[in-house]
C-alpha cells in the first residue's frame, strides 16, 4: 500500500495515501473533534467543527474529507483553530433548541458532548431562531427541525438507501431539511426505516414514542397483554445500559419483560422459524410450479413500501408470507386464544422491534386476519429501554429467564433473521433438507453472510442449481432490481433487507455516536452476536422446531394450507409516491 | 453581399431594451422605408455600448455620431435631418460630463470612451451579435483556426501562462495555472465550462459580453477544450439573463451550422460542442464547486476543495472553468500574442478589467481599463465624477464580498493585488461609487444582507455567523448598538473569513472588515452617541425646530402624522422626541428651513 | 468549417459589409446632401457612388452625406478625401460622371480634373 509522511501537531506519521487528516491525526493519537461527519455516509465538511491548519492554504480546513499529501503539515490546537471551532459551535447552539432535560437524546447527544468538550459556558452570539412546528404525523418518525443542526448526515443516508424524501429547503438561516412542498414525513414516499434516526446527531429526528400506550395497557386489568421480541433485539438493548455492543441479553430482556407486568413473554423468532416453513414451501412451490420468480422475502416492512412505490411490477415476487411479527400476532389472535380460551378482544400484542417501520407496518389495515389488528403496538428496542429505566430495573444484573412456551420456541435459524443473509439462509438450510432429503454439509452459508452491499450465493440440491441474492439497504436492493430488471442477472430467490446492515442496525435499535462508528462497525458487531446466538442453540433448522411442528398438526394442518394463507400470508398493493 | 452607405446601430443590451430600444427599431424601420433609405441604410442590433444610464443609444456610421436617451418620436428627426440631409441631430447627442460645454461629439471624443481599452468589449456595440458572419469579418474564430491547425495544446497552455492572464472572475487565479492542471488531469472525458452566473449586484460586464459578443466566449471555450482535451462545454448563465440566453442560443446554432462547433472542426478531427445550463438564480451557483453541482442537476452548494475542478468537476471529470470576461480575452491573445496582452497592465495583474460603475457617479455604466488605471480616473474621468460636485467619500469594489476603497487611495493603481492589500478584491468587476451622504454602517448592513439573503446554509458560520453579524448591524443602525458589539462583529468577521466552507462566505465579512478598518469613527458614532453622521440611519436621526427662523405657520404640526409637533400660532413649535417617528415630513414641507436633521 | 480559407472568404465577403464600423482611416467620398444638392439631383450621384464601388469590389471606401458644402450653385458637389492627399471637390456632378472618378481617381489615384471644382466650377 502506498503510504505518505503527515506531520500532525509535531509528531510524524504514515498513513496510506488517500486517508483524511482525520484519519492521519487519530493515528497520532488526537481526537479532532466532528459533528456533520459520518463515515461512508456523509462526509462533507460541513459543520466546520474539524477544522485545522494546514500549511500552505490560506483558510482552515475541514480535517474530515481533506486529504493528506506527502511532507503536509497540520496543526490542530492552535489559538485560531481553537477560536473558530468555539465559535461555530456558539452559532450553532445559538440556533439549537437548547431544552436538553427534556430532550430523547439526552447525555446521548453528539451536540451536547461537544459543548461540554469545549466547556461552552455562556453564548456570545445569541439572536433569532426560527420556530418550527413538529412532524409527528408519521406512525414511525417525529422529525423537530427546531433541534436540527443542518448536519446532513440524514439526507446523506436517506439518499444512499435511495429513498431521498428529505433534503434541504430553501436557503441561508431559513435552510430547513423536510421533505418537498413543507409535507409532512408521512406524506412523501418515506419508508419509515428510520435509518435518519440513527444518523442524526441530536433529537431533531426520533421514532414516535408509543411507551405510554403499553403503560395503560399493562395497567388495565381487562386486558391480557402478551408480548414478542424480534431476534436483532437481544444483541442490542444491552447497549442502552451500557454494556459493550454486542452484548447478548437473551434472557435478562425475559426477565425484565415479565418484571415490567406482561402477561406472557413470547418470541418472534417462532413466527421467524415459521416464515421458513411458508416461505420456503412457496418458493419450492414456484419454482415446481412455473410460479412468479425470482421470490423475494417479504419479512422487512420498509423494503416492502419501498416496494409498493419504487418497483410496482416487482409486488408479485414478493412472497405473500406476512412478516414474522404479523404471523405471530395473528396465532396469539387465534390458535392461542382459541387454546386458552381467552377473548380477542381483550388480547393487547406488544412486540419488541429493532424497527421503526414495524410501527407503521402493524398499522396496515389489511394485516388484522382475525378482525383484530394482529399486533397492537410496536415498540423499539430503544423505547422498551427507556421502560426499563423508568421502572428502575438493574438490568445487567438480572436473572436470564426463559420465553413462555408454545410460542417461545425457536432454533438457531431464527435468530439469524436478525443480520443481512441470516433470512437467506435460514431458508436455504431448510429447503436444502426438504429438497434433498439430507441436511447441508455445512449449514453456515458464509457467502450470504456480511456487509457487503449485494452478496449472491449457488447452492447446488439435487437437480436444481438455487441462484440466491442478499441485499441489505433499500439502495443496494435498487441496484439489485434494476440488474435482474434489465435481464443482467437472474436469481430464484433474493433476501433484501430495507436497513443497512438488516435488523441488527434496524432504526429502532440503540444509537451508536459517529465517533464509536468510526471504530467499531455495529452492523458487524452486533451480527457477530447473532451468529453466537444461532451456534449456541440445539437446534439450528426451522422445519425442527417442536412447536412449529406443532402448531402445523394442531392448527395449521400443513405450511400454505388454506388456514395457513388466511392467518400468515398477505398481499401489497401499488402505491403514489406522491 | 449589399453596400450601405452608412450603419445604424442601436442598442440592444438588456438595458437599453428596457428603456425602449426595441421601439426605436421599430420605428427606424418605418422611417426608413418612408424615405425609401432601406437599401441605403442598415440598422444593425448591437450588444451594450456601456452607457445604459442613458440608453437607448443609438450610433450612425461612418459619422460615428452618439445619440443617447432617443426615444421613438426622435427617430423621425434622425432619419430626415441626420441620414437623409447629413445634418447631425445635435439636441440628441450624448453630453459629456467632463467637458463643461457639452457639445456635440462622436463616439470617438467621448471621454467616457476615450480613457478606456476596449478588449474584451471590443465588439460590443460594434457587430450585430446574432450573426455569426459579423464576428467572422472582425476576426472571428481565426484564433480557433491558429490554434488547430498551427499549435500542440501545450503551446496553446504556454501562451496562457505567458500572457498573465487571470481569472475575471473574482479570486484571480492565474489562467494559464488553471489550464495546465486541467490539462494534465487524467481522464478521458473532460469538461470546459464558462461561469456566466453574474450575481454581484451591479455587475453585468458578463452578461454585457454574452449579449454583444457571444461567440468570443464560444470560440474561447473551443480553444480551451483543444488545449486541456474536452470535447464538451456547458455554459452556466443565469436564466435571468434572457436576451443572453437568446444571444448564445442562436450564436451556438449558427456556429454548429458553419461547423465552428461540432465535429472535425476545420478537418482537424477535433470535436467540440456546448450546451447552456440555465440557473434559477443563486448567488451562491458562482462559487465554481456549486456552479458544478447545479449543472449535474443537484442543489446548487459548494462542496470542500480538495478535489479541485480540474482532477474531479462536473460528472465527477477533470473539469475547466473560466468565467465570461476571461474567455473574452482569450482570442486575442491568440491573435495578437501574449506579449502583447502582457504589455498591458501592470506587474502582477496583466490585460484591462471591465468594471461596472454605479452609485453616486454621473456615468453609470460599463467601462474597460487598463489594470494599473487609478480609481481617481475611473471615478472622475471616465465616471464624469460625482453629481452635484459633492465628496468622494469610498468606493465599493467586489460587490458583497468586497469591501471599500478610501479615499486616501483614490490615486493607487487599481489590480488585483494593491485592491487586496487594502482589504477589498477586485471580485467581478463592480464599482459603486459613495459620496458624503452615505453611511458606511448602513452600506455594511446593506452588503451583509445580500450575503445572509443568499448564502446556501450548507455551513454554520455562513448560515447562522453572517445572519448574526446583520443582526448586530441593524441593532447599531436602530441606535441599539451596545458596548461589546464591535469586539463581537469583529471576532464573527474573523473565524466567519477563516472557516466557512466556500469563497463566498470567507468572503462575506469583507464589507464589515474594511469599514471597520476606515471608518471606526462612524461605527463608533452610532454605538456610542447613537449618532449617524451621514444622516441616512433614520433611527439614529433627531429633528429638531430652530426656534429663530420658526415664524409659527403650523405647516409642520399638520402635516406631522403622529401628532408630535405643538406649538401656538406665530410662536416657535417644538417636537415632542418620544411621538417622532423620524419621517421627516416636517423637514420636507417647512418653507424657512427651520427644521434641523441631526 | 472545413478549411481557413473557407473562414477567410467569409471573413472578406462580411468585411465589405462592415468595414464603414471597422477602417474609418481610408477612402471617403462624401455628398453634400442639404435640401440645395438634394434638389438639384445629389442622390442619383450617391447612389451611382454606391453602385460602381460595389461593382469593382474596392475595399476600404466609405461614401458618406454631408449637409451644405457652401456652393450652393454648383450642386450636386462631392468632396473625395484620400489618404495623405488633398481633398478633391467636384462639382455640378451628375451619375454619368461617377465611374470615370471611381476608375480613376478612387482606383488610380488621379483625380479627374475636368469635373473638379477649379475647372468646372469657373
Amino acid at each position: 500500500m502506498e503510504t505518505v509522511k503527515v506531520m500532525v501537531d509535531g509528531v510524524q506519521v504514515e498513513v496510506p495515501k488517500g486517508s483524511t487528516i482525520l484519519d492521519a491525526a487519530k493515528i497520532a493519537g488526537i481526537d479532532i473533534p466532528t459533528l456533520c461527519f459520518l463515515k461512508g455516509i456523509n462526509e462533507i465538511g460541513a459543520c466546520r467543527i474539524c477544522l485545522v491548519e494546514v500549511e500552505g492554504t490560506r483558510a482552515l480546513q475541514a480535517s474530515c474529507v481533506y486529504p493528506v499529501s506527502d511532507g503536509m503539515v497540520v496543526r490542530t490546537n492552535t489559538p485560531a483553530v481553537r477560536e473558530a471551532r468555539r465559535v461555530n459551535l456558539e452559532l450553532i447552539l445559538s440556533n439549537h433548541d437548547r431544552k436538553c432535560l427534556t430532550c430523547v437524546r439526552n447525555q446521548n447527544c453528539e451536540l451536547q458532548d461537544l459543548a461540554e468538550r469545549f466547556h461552552v459556558k455562556d453564548i456570545r452570539f445569541e439572536g433569532e431562531s426560527i420556530h418550527y412546528p413538529v412532524d409527528d404525523l408519521s406512525p414511525s418518525i417525529v422529525r423537530d427541525a427546531n433541534k436540527c443542526i443542518l448536519c446532513r448526515r440524514c439526507v446523506a443516508v436517506c439518499a444512499s438507501q435511495g429513498v431521498g424524501v428529505i433534503g434541504p429547503v430553501d436557503r441561508g438561516f431559513r435552510t430547513i431539511i423536510e421533505p418537498i412542498f413543507n409535507r409532512s414525513i408521512n406524506n412523501v414516499p418515506c419508508i419509515n426505516c428510520g435509518q435518519c434516526i440513527l444518523a442524526c446527531p441530536v433529537g431533531a429526528i426520533r421514532e414516535k414514542d408509543d411507551v405510554e400506550k403499553v403503560w395503560t395497557a399493562l395497567q388495565d386489568p381487562n386486558l391480557h397483554v402478551v408480548v414478542q421480541t424480534a431476534p436483532a433485539v437481544r444483541v442490542a438493548l444491552g447497549e442502552e445500559f451500557g454494556m459493550e455492543m454486542g452484548t447478548r441479553v437473551t434472557g435478562k430482556m425475559a426477565a425484565a419483560l415479565r418484571r415490567l407486568g406482561f402477561d406472557k413473554v413470547f418470541d418472534t423468532n417462532f413466527s421467524a422459524d415459521l416464515t421458513i416453513m411458508e416461505e420456503g414451501t412457496e418458493l419450492l412451490g414456484r419454482i415446481k410450479n412455473g410460479g412468479k420468480l425470482p421470490l423475494i422475502t417479504s419479512c422487512s416492512p420498509g423494503w416492502i413500501k419501498f416496494c409498493e412505490q419504487f418497483y410496482p411490477d416487482f409486488l408479485d415476487n414478493i412472497s405473500t408470507c406476512k412478516s414474522p411479527q404479523q404471523m405471530l400476532g395473528a396465532l396469539l389472535k387465534s390458535y392461542y386464544v382459541e387454546k386458552n380460551g381467552l377473548d380477542p378482544a381483550k388480547v393487547f400484542v406488544v412486540s419488541v422491534m429493532p424497527c421503526t417501520a414495524k410501527k407503521f407496518e402493524a398499522q396496515r389495515p389489511e394485516l388484522s386476519s382475525t378482525g383484530y389488528p394482529d399486533v397492537d403496538v410496536v415498540l423499539t428496542t430503544r423505547e422498551l429501554g427507556r421502560m426499563i429505566k423508568e421502572a428502575g430495573l438493574d438490568f445487567p444484573n438480572l436473572p436470564d429467564e426463559e420465553f413462555d412456551p408454545t410460542l417461545g420456541e425457536s432454533t438457531g435459524a431464527a435468530v439469524i433473521f436478525g443480520a443481512t443473509g441470516g433470512v437467506m439462509e435460514a431458508a436455504l438450510r431448510t429447503v436444502a433438507e426438504i429438497v434433498t432429503g439430507k441436511p447441508l454439509d455445512d449449514i453456515e452459508i458464509k457467502a450470504v453472510r456480511g456487509i457487503e452491499g449485494v452478496k449472491e450465493a449457488e447452492i447446488q440440491l439435487g437437480d436444481l442449481l438455487v441462484r440466491a441474492a442478499v441485499a441489505h439497504g433499500t439502495g443496494n436492493a435498487k441496484a439489485l432490481l434494476e440488474k435482474v430488471k434489465s435481464g443482467e442477472k437472474e436469481y430464484h430467490f433474493i433476501e433484501v433487507m430495507a436497513c443497512p446492515g438488516g435488523c441488527v442496525t434496524g432504526g429502532g435499535q440503540p444509537i451508536v455516536k459517529a465517533k464509536k462508528r468510526m471504530d467499531r462497525d455495529p452492523r458487524e458487531v452486533r451480527a457477530a452476536a447473532i451468529y453466537d446466538e444461532d451456534r449456541d442453540k440445539p437446534l439450528r433448522k426451522s422445519h425442527e422446531n417442536p412447536e412449529v411442528k406443532k402448531l402445523y398438526e394442531e392448527y395449521l394442518q400443513e405450511p400454505n394450507s388454506h388456514k395457513a394463507h388466511e392467518l400468515l400470508h398477505t398481499h401489497y398493493v401499488a402505491r403514489q409516491k406522491y | 453581399m449589399e453596400l450601405y452607405r452608412s450603419h445604424v446601430l442601436v442598442c440592444e443590451g438588456t438595458g437599453c431594451h428596457c428603456s425602449g430600444s426595441a421601439d426605436v427599431i421599430q420605428k427606424l424601420k418605418e422611417e426608413l422605408e418612408k424615405h425609401q433609405l432601406e437599401n441605403e441604410i442598415k440598422i444593425v442590433s448591437t450588444g451594450c455600448f456601456g452607457l445604459c444610464e442613458i440608453g437607448p443609444i443609438v450610433i450612425v456610421y461612418p459619422e460615428g455620431a452618439f445619440y443617447s436617451g432617443v426615444k421613438s418620436d426622435d427617430v423621425p428627426e434622425i432619419v430626415s435631418e441626420h441620414l437623409l440631409k447629413g445634418r447631425i441631430v445635435k439636441r440628441l447627442l450624448y453630453h459629456d460630463h467632463v467637458t463643461e460645454a457639452g457639445i456635440a461629439k462622436s463616439l470617438d471624443e467621448v471621454e467616457f470612451y476615450k480613457k478606456q481599452m476596449r478588449v474584451t468589449l471590443r465588439n460590443c456595440g460594434v457587430i450585430n451579435p446574432e450573426k455569426i458572419e459579423e464576428y467572422i469579418a472582425f476576426d472571428g474564430y481565426r484564433a480557433l483556426g491558429k490554434v488547430l491547425t498551427e499549435m500542440t495544446p501545450v503551446e496553446v497552455v504556454e501562451i496562457m501562462k505567458a500572457s498573465g492572464l487571470r481569472g475575471r472572475g473574482g479570486a484571480g487565479f492565474p489562467t494559464g495555472r488553471k489550464w495546465e492542471f486541467a490539462h494534465n488531469a487524467p481522464g478521458d472525458k473532460k469538461y470546459v465550462c464558462c461561469n456566466a452566473d453574474e450575481g454581484d449586484p451591479g455587475a453585468f460586464m458578463d452578461r454585457s459580453i454574452l449579449e454583444g459578443d457571444p461567440h468570443s466566449v464560444l470560440e474561447a471555450m473551443a480553444i480551451a477544450g483543444y488545449a486541456i482535451g474536452a470535447d464538451q462545454g456547458y455554459i452556466y448563465v443565469r436564466a435571468e439573463y434572457p436576451i443572453a440566453v437568446k444571444r448564445l442560443t442562436i450564436a451556438v446554432a449558427q456556429a454548429r451550422n458553419l461547423g465552428l462547433l461540432g465535429k472535425n472542426i476545420f478537418s482537424t478531427g477535433f470535436n467540440f460542442d456546448i450546451e447552456l445550463r440555465l440557473g434559477a438564480g443563486a448567488f451562491v451557483c458562482g462559487e465554481e464547486t456549486a456552479l458544478m453541482s447545479s449543472i449535474e442537476g443537484s442543489r446548487g452548494e459548494p462542496r470542500p476543495r480538495p478535489p479541485f475542478p480540474a482532477l474531479k468537476g462536473v460528472f465527477g471529470k477533470p473539469t475547466l472553468l473560466n468565467n465570461v470576461e476571461t474567455y473574452a480575452n482569450i482570442p486575442q491573445i491568440i491573435l495578437k500574442g501574449p506579449e502583447w496582452f502582457a504589455s498591458i497592465g501592470t506587474e502582477k495583474s496583466k490585460g484591462t478589467k471591465v468594471f461596472a460603475l454605479g452609485g453616486k457617479i454621473n456615468n453609470t455604466g460599463l467601462v474597460e481599463i487598463a489594470m494599473g488605471t487609478t480609481l481617481r480616473e475611473i471615478v472622475y474621468d471616465i465616471g464624469g465624477g460625482i453629481p452635484g460636485g459633492k465628496k468622494f467619500k469610498a468606493a465599493q469594489t467586489g460587490g458583497p464580498s468586497g469591501g471599500c476603497i478610501s479615499a486616501e487611495n483614490l490615486d493607487m493603481p487599481i489590480d488585483y493585488d494593491s485592491l487586496t492589500e487594502i482589504g477589498s478584491m477586485m471580485g467581478s468587476g463592480g464599482l459603486i461609487v459613495m459620496d458624503e451622504d452615505n453611511c458606511m454602517v448602513d452600506i455594511a448592513r446593506f452588503f451583509l444582507e445580500f450575503t445572509v439573503d443568499e448564502s446556501c446554509g450548507k455551513c454554520p458560520p455562513c448560515r447562522i455567523g453572517t445572519k448574526r453579524m446583520l443582526e448586530i448591524l441593524e441593532r447599531i443602525t436602530q441606535g441599539k448598538g451596545k458596548e461589546g458589539d464591535l469586539e463581537n462583529l469583529e471576532t464573527l468577521a474573523k473565524n466567519i473569513k477563516a472557516s466557512a466552507l466556500c469563497g463566498l462566505g470567507q468572503t462575506a465579512p469583507n464589507p464589515v472588515l474594511s469599514t471597520l478598518r476606515y471608518f471606526r469613527d462612524e461605527y463608533n458614532a452610532h454605538v456610542y452617541d447613537k449618532k449617524c453622521p451621514a444622516g441616512v440611519c433614520h433611527a439614529l436621526l433627531q429633528y429638531t425646530i430652530v426656534k429663530d427662523l420658526c415664524t409659527g405657520c403650523t405647516l409642520c404640526a399638520r402635516e406631522c402624522p403622529v401628532g408630535a409637533i405643538s406649538g401656538e400660532r406665530k410662536q416657535p413649535f417644538t417636537i415632542d422626541q418620544d411621538k417622532c417617528i423620524k419621517c421627516g415630513v416636517c423637514f420636507e414641507k417647512c418653507r424657512f428651513n427651520a427644521i434641523e436633521k441631526k | 468549417m472545413k478549411s481557413l480559407q473557407e473562414l477567410e472568404e467569409i471573413r472578406n465577403k462580411t468585411r465589405e459589409s462592415v468595414y464603414l464600423r471597422k477602417d474609418r482611416a481610408g477612402i471617403r467620398v462624401v455628398v453634400g446632401m442639404a435640401t440645395c444638392g438634394i434638389a438639384a439631383g445629389a442622390r442619383p450621384v450617391l447612389l451611382a457612388f454606391l453602385e460602381e464601388i460595389k461593382k469593382r469590389n474596392i475595399k476600404n471606401v466609405t461614401v458618406t452625406q454631408t449637409g451644405c458644402i457652401g456652393v450652393c450653385r454648383l450642386e450636386p458637389m462631392v468632396e473625395v478625401y484620400l489618404p495623405n492627399q488633398e481633398k478633391v471637390t467636384y462639382v455640378n456632378m451628375t451619375p454619368d460622371k461617377v465611374s470615370k472618378i471611381v476608375s480613376d481617381h478612387i482606383v488610380n489615384g488621379q483625380p479627374v480634373m475636368k469635373y473638379t471644382i477649379g475647372v468646372d466650377g469657373r
